[in-house]
């Protein structure tokens, strides 16, 4: 067993890891870093991340009207003193970013420009055409090429954290090029994974996308908090599921159903003006906008594509020049993937699962209730998405929340020892003998199969509106998965780039993410921003103004509870979008 | 029977193979499908142990880099359509040695990037209190196209000179080099200049353009390394007609 020193270990370099392993080795450059990652920085999904980074830079706006719009449009579920902290340190990221040479886009007289964005009151959305956290992530990574102090373990996949003394002192991960087994000893560790939208089988998300630090976190006993929340993107390629971004519509994009009606003024969206009203129609929220589409469906005016229904959304009016400059991607991926070019042309979309807003549970300080741990990210839950993140706070949340999460791990490696040697070396042995378990034992499920069962369950239980018997029906499926799973048969034995060994245990992190989203859902007796429960459509503040905590348990499903929601100076009120909101 | 297609795939697991062979998989032909996909239903319903690369399938990640046919392409961005009714080879990237199967080693390339300071290079730092730099469209057009490499590497695969010179920097990483030269922020020209003027920097390169047609995104490398050439032509120039005059 390889075991390698250092201080501070960070999982997973996308956007919030590179941002946390910077912010470590600007504060303390004689502080080891070793930035772990199942892929190379540059292939994590961050690159994904097309229309912008929300802060707040023009005269008219204010830290107020960014928090207010964030509170509002995460139903409440926001922790108001993470979502303030938030706004306050957002343009500052982002204007580090600017320092670092991410290419924003300009407006003519060189300053940063700011688009539009879903249920934001005011242009605060900074963007680099339409990839922006391609831009964002390349930045990161070139800028942390910088810093002796980081070392990067490009292609370990993680699979668990020592834990000694009720404290995070480092973790196990397999090398793939070689297919040993490695323990990392540090003072700190920072998880960084990103989300698990591939537990669904129509997702935005890419392959790696799995969940494991979730996953890894959770088994340690960190709970995961408001893991039913899941985002659908209102704006997917049908087929594919890839990304159309928000920034379409910001830019003036419109959606129209199978009569070429703008069907989102019947939702409460309208009124239905010629000209882009931020908060309103295609502005409005992610959630109402998937949910409306879901109505459109039932009444049969979306429109059929070979991979199912659609709606139509309609660029062509922004012209040819517009679009290559502003929105040179989208033209890119419809043409290619639909073979649509959207000058001449509407593209068609559709719900799309895209982002968890729930993740583990962390204070505002990126900390987990486990000392030594911290998250950052997508994986991570502080939380200021609350029940529904709005497009572009994300890619400013890995950068807030990486920093933070980079001074935590500082200061609590400062101030506390190594765990011991030996109990990491013990810890690493019984990680290693469970793997190697796999390797011996002729298991009899096939780890595709178990992948596809819990994809359909959690689409047709789990999905955009859930029921009790929707919910029951999928908690059922997945725990008979959950137990299933202790017999899935490894196929391929060998050492090298062993990505049969990687899937089954990205399927094994991917299992117990669901069952807490399933569970929590079912817990959750109200209708509130993504989580919709047709038996339950109201929002019920009495009962369910609270974080659900999945905790995990020895029994075959996770135990839920719950925690207040943090409110200082929001008061839960009705989300009002269209012509009311303005 | 409906309608297949034959992916032809090299094989490589050096626990097992004394050296890299093919094998042909039999998939169904779908119209919308990549070859990606054509890989994913392989290893799915095949053969588990078939080792690539992939992740976003929208040709951004640049991790799927491989030979299709003899051709540098992303196999996410390879419809299996334009090779109906072809065998379909798939081959891990030229002028990289291979890991396994489609697996190929890029450390060098990181190296090398590494090499070139490739981020912005400033004299002083700006405090975040004075805000964003001023950059006129202008200014951010002079650098942008060079600022769309993904790194996926399908450059170094088309290039000659990579081929047989490993020495070489190469296409993308001087691409992002020049593309810090140009950025209106940067300052760090003269401090790339002692890689992209070194032998193994630009003048490597014989101006055949491969690295260009092969681009998924337009970057055109070749561009970026001949106006380098011109740089450190001046730069050479300089330094001999002016001596002790330049800083």
């Amino acid at each position: 067993m390889d075991v390698i020193v250092t201080d501070i270990a960070i999982v997973g370099a996308g956007g919030a890891g590179l941002r946390a392993a910077i912010e470590v080795a600007e504060q303390d450059p004689s502080l080891k870093i070793a930035l772990i990652s199942k892929v190379f920085p540059m292939r994590s999904h961050t690159v994904a991340a097309e229309g912008g980074a929300a802060g707040v830079v023009k005269p008219n706006d204010s830290f107020d009207l960014h928090f207010d719009d964030t509170v509002s449009g995460g139903d409440w579920l926001c922790d108001q003193d993470a979502v303030d902290l938030f706004v306050r340190a957002a343009p500052e990221e982002l204007t580090r970013m600017e320092h670092w040479g991410c290419p924003w886009s300009r407006d003519a007289d060189g300053r940063v420009a700011v688009r539009a964005f879903g249920g934001m009151k005011t242009e605060r959305t900074w963007y680099a055409a339409d990839k922006s956290g391609f831009h964002m992530l390349h930045t990161l990574f070139q800028t942390s090429l910088k810093y002796p102090s980081i070392t990067r373990y490009d292609e370990f996949y993680s699979t668990e954290l020592l834990v000694e003394e009720k404290r995070c002192t480092g973790l196990v991960a397999i090398e793939l090029r070689s297919g040993k087994l490695v323990a990392f000893r540090a003072k700190a560790v920072i998880l960084a994974t990103g989300g698990a939208g591939r537990v669904f089988p129509f997702t935005t998300n890419g392959a790696i996308k799995t969940g494991d630090g979730m996953a890894m976190a959770y088994r340690a006993g960190v709970p995961l908090k408001d893991m039913e929340f899941v985002q659908y993107h209102p704006t997917g390629l049908p087929g594919t599921g890839i990304l159309i971004t928000e920034g379409a519509r910001g830019e003036g994009g419109l959606l129209t159903n199978r009569d070429g009606y703008r069907y989102l003024q019947d939702y409460g969206l309208g009124p239905p003006d010629p000209w882009p009203r931020n908060k309103a129609m295609e502005l409005g929220p992610r959630d109402r906008l998937s949910q409306a589409f879901w109505h459109e469906q039932q009444k049969g005016r979306t429109v059929e594509t070979p991979f199912g229904d659609a709606v139509n959304l309609d660029i062509r009016h922004l012209g040819e020049k517009k679009i290559d400059e502003r929105l040179p991607m989208v033209r890119e991926l419809a043409i290619s993937y639909v073979g649509i070019d959207p000058v001449h042309a509407p593209i068609p979309v559709r719900p799309v699962v895209h982002y968890t807003m729930g993740g583990i549970d962390t204070d505002i300080n990126a900390a987990t209730p486990l000392p030594g741990l911290f998250a950052a990210g997508e994986c991570a839950c502080v939380s200021i998405n609350g029940a529904n993140r709005l497009g572009s706070n994300s890619l400013a949340e890995i950068l807030v929340f990486g920093a933070r999460a980079g001074r935590g791990a500082v200061a609590f490696a400062k101030a506390n020892p190594h765990g011991s040697e030996r109990g990491a070396q013990a810890k690493a042995e019984a990680a290693q003998a469970k793997i190697r378990a796999l390797f011996l034992n002729d298991g009899s499920e096939s780890a595709p199969a178990l992948r596809r069962t819990m994809n359909e369950t959690m689409e047709s239980g789990v999905g955009i509106f859930r029921t009790e018997e929707s919910l029951k029906q999928s908690c059922a499926v997945l725990a008979d998965l959950r137990n299933r799973f202790a017999q899935v048969r490894l196929e391929d034995r060998s050492n090298v780039f062993n990505t049969d060994l990687v899937q089954v245990l990205e399927l094994g992190a991917m299992l117990d993410v669901a069952q807490t989203m399933a569970e929590a859902a079912l817990t959750r007796t109200e209708s509130r921003g993504s989580h919709q429960r047709l038996d339950y459509p109201k929002r019920n503040d009495e009962a369910f103004l609270s974080h659900s905590i999945a905790s995990f348990s020895a029994a075959d499903r996770p135990a839920i509870g719950s925690r207040a929601v943090v409110i200082t100076r929001s008061r839960p009120g009705e989300r009002i979008y269209g012509g009311g909101g303005s | 029977m409906s309608e297949t297609i034959t992916i032809r795939v090299l094989r490589y697991d050096p626990d097992k193979d004394a050296e890299p062979r093919f094998e042909d998989f039999i998939v169904p032909y779908r119209d919308e499908w990549v070859v990606l996909d054509a890989l994913a239903y392989i290893k799915e319903a095949l053969d588990p142990s078939l080792a690539y690369r992939g992740s976003c399938h929208m040709a951004v990640c640049g991790s799927c880099g491989m030979m299709i046919n003899r051709q540098p392409k992303l196999a996410c961005h390879s419809f299996i359509r334009d090779y109906r009714g072809q065998l379909v080879t798939v081959e891990p990237l030229d002028h990289f040695p291979i890991e396994r199967d489609l697996i190929v080693d890029q450390d060098d390339f990181i190296e090398k990037l590494t090499s070139l300071y490739p981020y912005l290079v400033t004299e002083h730092d700006k405090p975040l209190s004075e805000g964003p730099n001023l950059q006129s469209p202008a200014e951010l057009a002079a650098f942008r196209p060079f600022t769309q490499c993904i790194n996926c590497l399908l450059c170094y695969a088309a290039c000659p000179q990579v081929a047989i010179n490993e020495a070489f920097v190469g296409p993308a990483a001087l691409a992002i080099a020049h593309r810090y030269n140009k950025d209106s922020r940067d300052s760090g020209e003269e401090l790339r200049s002692e890689v992209t003027d070194s032998h193994h920097g630009v003048w490597d390169c014989t101006f055949v353009g491969a690295c260009s047609e092969v681009c998924p995104k337009n970057v055109d490398p070749a561009a970026a390394i001949q106006r380098t050439k011109i740089s450190a032509s001046f730069r050479w120039l300089k330094e001999r007609l002016l001596p002790g005059g330049t800083s």
